[in-house]
């Protein structure tokens, strides 16, 4: 099944690299939609189907922390698996995006393979032996 | 090791690791230095982020405006032939990840320390000066010919400041970091 996944980041840089990556890891993916801050995500999710959001934390507006609990606070929205990508690499944030329900983390800078090893468990669980 | 060595270190091996990572290329670390007083002019395209935190200070990332298309071209695998948004957007990314990772180091020493967004500076003859700041780690660099000049100002919080000056020939303001 392919998935539609949800890139936040303020940077346009990081989601033109995440959309190039994305497609290089060979997971099937339908649409992969942008972001810019929290706020704007919110908006995407309430008008798109989304199956992953793959978020920066660290962001104007709305942060990534901050759009992770609205997601988790939703009916709608908390089956949702959102994986943070920060250069906020240090326990605290990390802990309190895990606390707040992320899938997972990935650091900045980061590799493609990195990308999709984070991303392939929680897109494609393993088939049944 | 002094704070002073980790910070060289921690800048030196988190500058080439972005580049290797995100750029696929191998840079030249050259030398290491601590500068003190008002720094020269610049020209070109400067990238800041302020760090707070039990310390404060500023990271920073100055290269040319050819260096900063050659960067925005090779991370982003797209041509950038003049320094536009795009390009001055990649070089505040490549900043955000370069002193984002000194902070994950630094904070094994110093403690939580936060990160600002960061703010690009592009023009010609323009100073910077941050507020109370007397010594800048500067850690130079090269790819091919090009330089890149990676700095970072850390100091105890009660005498770090907040407030950054911009200054040139014409004009001067103040940018919160």
């Amino acid at each position: 099944m392919e998935s539609n996944i949800l890139v936040v980041d303020d940077s346009a840089a990081i989601r033109k690299i995440l959309q190039r990556v994305l497609r290089q890891t060979g997971m099937s993916i339908h649409t992969i939609h942008e972001a810019g801050d929290g706020q704007e995500a919110l908006v995407v999710l309430g008008a798109q189907k989304v199956d992953l959001v793959l978020s920066d934390i660290n962001m104007p507006k709305m942060d990534g922390l901050q759009l992770l609990a609205s997601i988790k606070a939703s009916a709608q929205w908390r089956q949702i698996p959102v994986v943070m990508i920060t250069t906020e690499g240090g326990e605290t944030k990390v802990s309190e995006a895990v606390k707040l329900g992320a899938a997972g983390y990935v650091r900045k800078p980061f590799t493609a393979d990195q990308i999709k090893e984070k991303l392939a468990g929680i897109l494609e669980p393993a088939l049944p032996l | 090791m002094n704070l002073n060595e980790i910070i060289v270190k921690s800048v030196t091996g988190s500058t080439l690791q972005v580049f290797s990572t995100m750029l696929g290329v191998d840079i030249a670390a050259g030398e290491a230095a601590v500068e003190s007083g008002m720094p020269d002019g610049n020209e070109g395209v400067v990238s800041f982020i302020g760090m707070a935190g039990s310390w404060a200070g500023t990271g920073s990332v100055s290269c040319s405006p050819a260096m900063a298309c050659r960067i925005c071209a090779q991370m982003l695998m797209c041509e950038a032939p003049a320094v536009n948004e795009e390009v001055l957007d990649t070089v505040a990314e490549l900043t955000n990840m370069i002193v984002g990772s000194v902070k994950t180091d630094l904070e094994q020493h110093l403690g939580p320390l936060g990160l600002s967004i960061p703010t690009v500076v592009y023009g010609r003859n323009f100073k910077t000066k941050s507020a109370g700041t007397t010594e800048w780690i500067v850690v130079r660099f090269r790819w091919d010919d090009e330089p890149l000049t990676v700095k970072l100002c850390l100091e105890p919080k009660e005498q770090a400041a907040h407030v950054m000056f911009h200054t040139s020939s014409t004009q001067s303001c103040a940018l919160e970091v």
